[in-house]
């Protein structure tokens, strides 16, 4: 008979649910002084929500650092296999847009939980929030750390070096700020329950830190698997909190309505937004072009449709919240027939120099793959990318001012991705002034949901829309080579564009400031607004024809 | 057999295989270091929440329905001149923060059960059983209510510098109140007749911790982050929370048998400290101001006759404590003096006047 040292040292301890209990019952309902409420919501919540994890900081600290060593030591192993010697750098190039956005949302994230804490009778659940709060400070600290390790350790850091400051000045990047702000402001539940747990982390998360990892690991980074793969595993805590407190929600039949509003909301804005950005890099910035994998539209098929649609979404109904299951088939249309990532992509390319990354064309197997997984996919794009490839040298007429037949797209005003399914473009008027949006759920977002009143109900708690929300309109009338300038986009020599057209990093390769100079920014909402009613008409009349591309 | 690969030094995405505009630029640039480099902590922390007086060009793109943006200067009543100045003195990013409180944990454990294995509690003296039992079991509500307050508190502030702090000192609080939960839990285990319940009993009904708790909910009835931090760090901890851990529990235990308590609490005061140097850095930021530093020390000031006024009062209150171990150790007269001088030091580094007494 062995003796082990377990059986020595064994001690009885207190079961984990009667530690849960315990801890839960560290709260109290004060009686001196009113508990601050500072984050309003319409919702009513009368229901105690359950923490179903049962997890106590004693287990829950030991268990990340654990974590986090398996991570340092990845990124280590990392340096010493010579990672970077092989790593893709079209792939690459692309995290330096992914990670200037991802901290952001994370850190918002843990700044939301403070907006649930109070709102839920009964203290079961803070202590699940208050995990969640220090996952995401985890969450965005440990990528801030990956985005300085490429940084240092990768070919050109160009790009990697003013991150948080490209955060606040780029075209795209305001499109992931709309993804994390919608989390923490405006009304408490919509925000950090709805649209972050219940949406973004049970669905979204799939894609984003699941899907594109994989993507990373076949183009030879197994930095970003590790660090996301790590940040994933937290989430399935979030997504417990997150149906927790809406069990809670759910129980009172006075918020039904305002949850099918939001739950409408928070699915298609976040399928604008994660599908526009992570699609595109898993499509776009990868070099791996097995035909056995996935494309996005398979992950999305698979992560969104079966496991989120069919086995969270839809047992929702039971409880009496209507679900817009046209909206989901819409998403879904969207990807496979109507080429929405695509089409965001090709957006990408045309205004590669307003870019803080080198953006790289396709080539024939990238065609080849794009053609198999999307059949059609050449006819309708590769003109366009045979074009981007022969005006990638220095001294062309940059493609988004070449005869090309490209329109430069009008922004949605809700989600801030540029209307690329030009069918689906939609305007309205909000408050007196004109709008315009990439889909009639879009335009409902601006005008329906985000306003003081909801079908005859008031929603005082509701948030706004805010802020110079069009990137174009803060540089209409700017010259490129100065927009450039302004946003800090330019290597250390003064002139040599962080952004490129291809990877090439020879000198004579490289665009710099006088190769964009005399072309000039154009806000198409202002063109738009300034048009006279009859002529507003027939550009939008235009503008949902679409366009074909020549080939150059 | 030797195998060469041959690496086409073209293609590698290694740093420093190619010289180019911008190859050497290994740092981020956008914001001044605190010291001569930035530190880790500055690289993983500073700038990731955005400002429209820095680069968020399109300033926040989302309001609340009373006008309120996504993060607001007006949250606090203090104003800064620059918000973006603070750095945290203990450094803490997510690696920091998870393996300190990981040590701290395993250390605790380790505490507990060597203690547990070797019988201890049974030796412990049982009126030194019921105190904890009572009145550490009141106590632990102290540290949560100060971390939910904080756990408010971490949404509000201005940067990323100032939300982290409040966000570990939460961590720690509400650590630490179930550190205590536990232990006591734990305790019950060797000692069957421990109530486990008394101690919220006393901390809702007992006239001893009255004052306490309309100090901490003081704490958490308030809107504003700075006051959360100030009422937190600069008057409840010192002569409440160390008042109890330090001036009570490590002084009397030993000499009650009990030599687990004091080294479960002790965490706390360990805690505590970095907390503080955190919160003093911060608020004598906001005194030395240029532009609104007599304004700021102006509520400074209130905020610390308030909430100083009602911890000074609670502590008083606590004084029969003092009285009820069998082998009476400390003296509350002392005690209370120590931590007085204790909240003098800390407003003096701050540039306060003293609490009035």
């Amino acid at each position: 008979m062995s003796l082990s040292l377990h059986s020595i040292t064994q001690q009885k301890g207190i079961p984990i649910a009667e530690a849960t209990r315990r801890i839960a019952d560290l709260g109290w309902t004060p009686t001196y002084v009113k508990e601050a409420m500072t984050f309003p919501t319409d919702y009513k919540i009368s229901k105690h929500p359950k923490d179903p994890m049962k997890q106590v900081l004693r287990s829950y600290f030991p268990m990340q650092e654990e974590k986090d060593n398996r991570v340092y030591g990845a990124l280590d192993a990392a340096l010493r296999g010579d990672m970077f010697r092989n790593v893709e750098q079209r792939w690459v190039e692309w995290m330096k847009l992914f990670l200037a956005i991802i901290p952001f949302p994370e850190i918002s994230a843990a700044r939301s939980m403070a907006m649930l804490g109070r709102l839920a009778p009964g203290d079961e659940l803070r202590t699940g929030f208050t995990m969640q709060m220090v996952d995401e400070f985890r969450h965005s600290t440990i990528q801030m750390n990956l985005k300085k390790w490429y940084m240092e350790n990768y070919i050109d850091p160009a790009g990697f070096d003013i991150t948080e400051a490209a955060f606040g000045k780029c075209y795209a990047t305001t499109i992931g700020r709309q993804f994390g702000e919608a989390f923490l402001t405006g009304d408490a539940v919509t925000a950090a329950n709805i649209y972050l747990q219940v949406v973004a982390e049970s669905a979204f998360t799939n894609t984003l830190f699941v899907a594109m990892p994989s993507e990373a690991a076949r183009n030879g980074d197994y930095a970003l698997p590790t660090v996301f793969l790590s940040v994933q595993s937290d989430e399935s805590r979030h997504i417990g909190n997150g149906h927790s407190f809406l069990m809670s929600v759910l129980n009172n039949p006075d918020n039904h309505l305002l949850l099918e509003r939001d739950i409408r909301y928070a699915f298609w804005q976040n399928h604008g937004i994660v599908d526009a950005a992570v699609g595109t890099i898993v499509e776009y910035g990868t070099k791996h072009r097995d035909k056995k994998k996935e494309s996005y539209a398979e992950l999305w098929h698979r992560w969104i449709y079966e496991d989120y649609y069919r086995t969270y979404m839809l047992p929702l109904e039971k409880y009496g919240i209507k679900i817009h299951h046209d909206d989901v088939h819409a998403a879904w249309d969207r990807i496979v027939k109507e080429g929405y990532v695509h089409k965001v992509a090709q957006f990408f390319s045309a205004g590669w120099w307003a870019n803080f990354w080198r953006l790289e064309g396709l080539d024939e197997y990238d065609f080849e793959w794009f053609e198999y997984k999307y059949p059609g996919w050449y006819n309708e794009y590769g003109a366009w990318w045979e074009n981007y490839r022969k005006l990638s040298k220095p001294g062309s007429v940059p493609i988004t001012f070449a005869d090309t037949g490209y329109v430069y797209p009008h922004r949605c005003w809700s989600n801030l991705v540029p209307c690329v399914i030009r069918d689906q473009f939609t305007t309205d008027v909000v408050d007196g002034e004109l709008y315009t949006y990439g889909h009639e759920i879009d335009r409902w977002t601006h005008k329906e949901a985000f306003a003081g009143e909801y079908q005859g109900r008031p929603t005082p708690a509701m948030g706004r829309f805010s802020g110079k929300r069009q990137w174009e309109e803060l540089y209409d009338g700017w010259d490129v080579a100065d927009a450039i300038k302004d946003m800090g986009f330019v290597r250390p020599d003064g002139k040599t564009l962080m952004a490129q057209p291809h990877l090439s990093l020879e000198e004579k390769d490289m665009w710099t400031l006088d190769h964009v100079r005399g072309y000039t920014i154009k806000a198409p909402i202002k063109i738009l607004r300034d048009l006279s009613p009859a002529d507003r008409e027939k550009h939008i009349a235009d503008y949902k024809k679409g366009f074909t591309i020549k080939r150059l | 057999m030797n195998i060469q690969v041959k690496v086409d030094e073209d293609v590698s995405g290694a740093a420093g295989a190619k010289t180019f505009p911008g190859s050497d630029s290994r740092r981020y640039n956008y914001f001044e270091p605190k010291g001569r480099k930035a530190t880790h902590y500055e690289d993983v922390t500073v700038d990731v929440q955005p400002d429209p007086e820095r680069y968020l060009a399109q300033g926040w793109i989302i309001a609340f329905a009373n006008g309120d943006p996504t993060y607001s200067k007006d949250w606090t009543k203090v104003k800064s001149s620059n918000w973006h100045a603070y750095r945290a003195p203990d450094q803490e990013w997510e690696r920091t923060h998870y393996q300190r409180q990981s040590t701290i944990i395993g250390t605790t454990q380790n505490i507990i059960q060597n203690g547990r294995r070797s019988g201890a509690p049974d030796r412990f003296d049982k009126q030194w059983v019921k105190i904890l039992q009572d009145h550490l079991g009141a106590y632990k509500h102290v540290e949560y209510g100060l971390g939910t307050a904080l756990m408010h508190a971490q949404r509000l502030g201005y940067t990323q510098m100032v939300n982290n702090v409040l966000l570990t000192n939460c961590s720690y609080k509400i650590r630490f109140a179930q550190d205590i939960t536990l232990y006591l839990g734990e305790l019950n285990l060797d000692l069957p007749a421990l109530d486990l319940s008394a101690g919220k009993t006393h901390w809702l009904e007992d006239p001893l911790w009255q004052d306490a708790r309309a100090a901490v909910e003081g704490v958490m009835g308030t809107n504003d982050y700075i006051e959360q931090t100030l009422a937190t760090n600069v008057c409840i901890e010192p002569l409440i929370c160390e008042l109890f851990r330090s001036g009570f529990i490590m002084q009397d235990a030993a000499a009650q048998n009990d030599f687990i308590t004091p080294s479960v609490i002790a965490a706390g005061e360990a805690d505590y400290e970095r907390n503080l140097v955190n919160c003093v850095e911060l608020l004598s930021m906001l005194v030395a101001d240029p532009a609104h530093g007599a304004e700021n020390r102006s509520i400074l000031t209130n905020w610390l006759q308030e909430h100083g006024g009602r911890a000074l009062a609670a502590a008083r209150q606590l004084q029969p404590l003092w009285s009820l171990p069998v082998n009476k150790r400390a003296r509350f007269d002392e005690v209370l003096a120590v931590q007085l001088a204790r909240v003098d030091s800390i407003t003096t580094a701050i540039g306060l006047d003293p609490l009035a007494r």
